[in-house]
């Protein structure tokens, strides 16, 4: 089976729809096939990462636990939209884990440079 | 040249699972081929056994079955998004101690691996619905 890099988009926010977990099922199932795997943050997308998340009260669970093992599957490279964090007066310390905020032109250098781009 | 479709887009709510059934025939008719239709998120529903629709109304899983028939192509349901949806086949309505199963023929039930084989076999990958 030949390797491919994958890059795989996410513009939704974290709860309210199954988007962000289906995305995060795509991206360890990647990185299992031991595919590399740059993870995209868009839109509301954003708010994916954003630390102290508590969904319990709304039934869901946190987002924050399987974002933590990501590292662990050798996915380490976490890209967001730098005009989407401006667009919510958020910063990249307050997201759980090390990004790379990116511009319009690196975004599309990222879908350039990989081979398989999905979008969830 | 080889595609992959994945679908997101249930039918009838969603022109997507149309508009990924009418790229599949275009394919076809390109002289293309198509290596596997993966289904996943709501795009489960395109497997459904039960559909049923007016006779003037596109009977979307129907057609599915239909292409399928005439082109061999490989027709794969996430299993985890469409158990989670109440959509089994005879083997997990027997696993989930379920009183029956509504799975089309036709349609294969299998893991996400099937969607990254699917990206590593083709030269092409085209996602419908993945903003819905």
């Amino acid at each position: 089976m030949s390797g491919k890099s994958f890059l795989i988009i996410s513009r939704s926010a974290p709860y309210g729809s199954s988007a962000a977990r289906d995305a995060l099922d795509v991206a360890l199932t990647c990185a299992v096939f031991e595919q590399p795997v740059t993870l995209l943050f868009m839109d509301d997308g954003v708010l994916q990462l954003l630390a102290g998340q508590d969904p319990q009260p709304i039934g869901q669970k946190n987002l924050n636990a399987v974002q933590q093992s990501l590292p662990l599957y050798d996915i380490e490279r976490l890209c967001v939209c730098r005009a989407s964090l401006d667009a919510r007066g958020l910063e990249t310390q307050q997201l759980l884990l090390p990004v790379e905020a990116v511009a319009a032109e690196a975004i599309a250098q990222l879908i350039a440079e990989h081979d398989v781009v999905l979008s969830i | 040249m080889l595609f992959s479709i994945v679908v997101h887009a249930a039918p009838v709510q969603n022109q997507g699972a149309d508009t990924a059934l009418r790229f599949a025939r275009a394919v076809l008719a390109a002289g293309h081929g198509i290596y596997r239709v993966f289904f996943y998120r709501d795009g489960i529903h395109n497997g459904s056994a039960l559909s049923s629709l007016p006779p003037d109304e596109a009977n979307i899983p129907a057609q599915w079955q239909a292409l399928a028939a005439e082109h061999g192509l490989d027709l794969v349901v996430c299993i985890a998004a469409a158990v989670r949806r109440g959509m089994l086949n005879a083997e997990e309505a027997q696993r989930y101690d379920r009183s029956s199963s509504n799975l089309a023929p036709g349609f294969e039930l299998s893991g996400l691996g099937q969607l990254v084989d699917a990206c590593l076999q083709s030269d092409r990958v085209i996602t419908f619905g993945g903003r819905s």
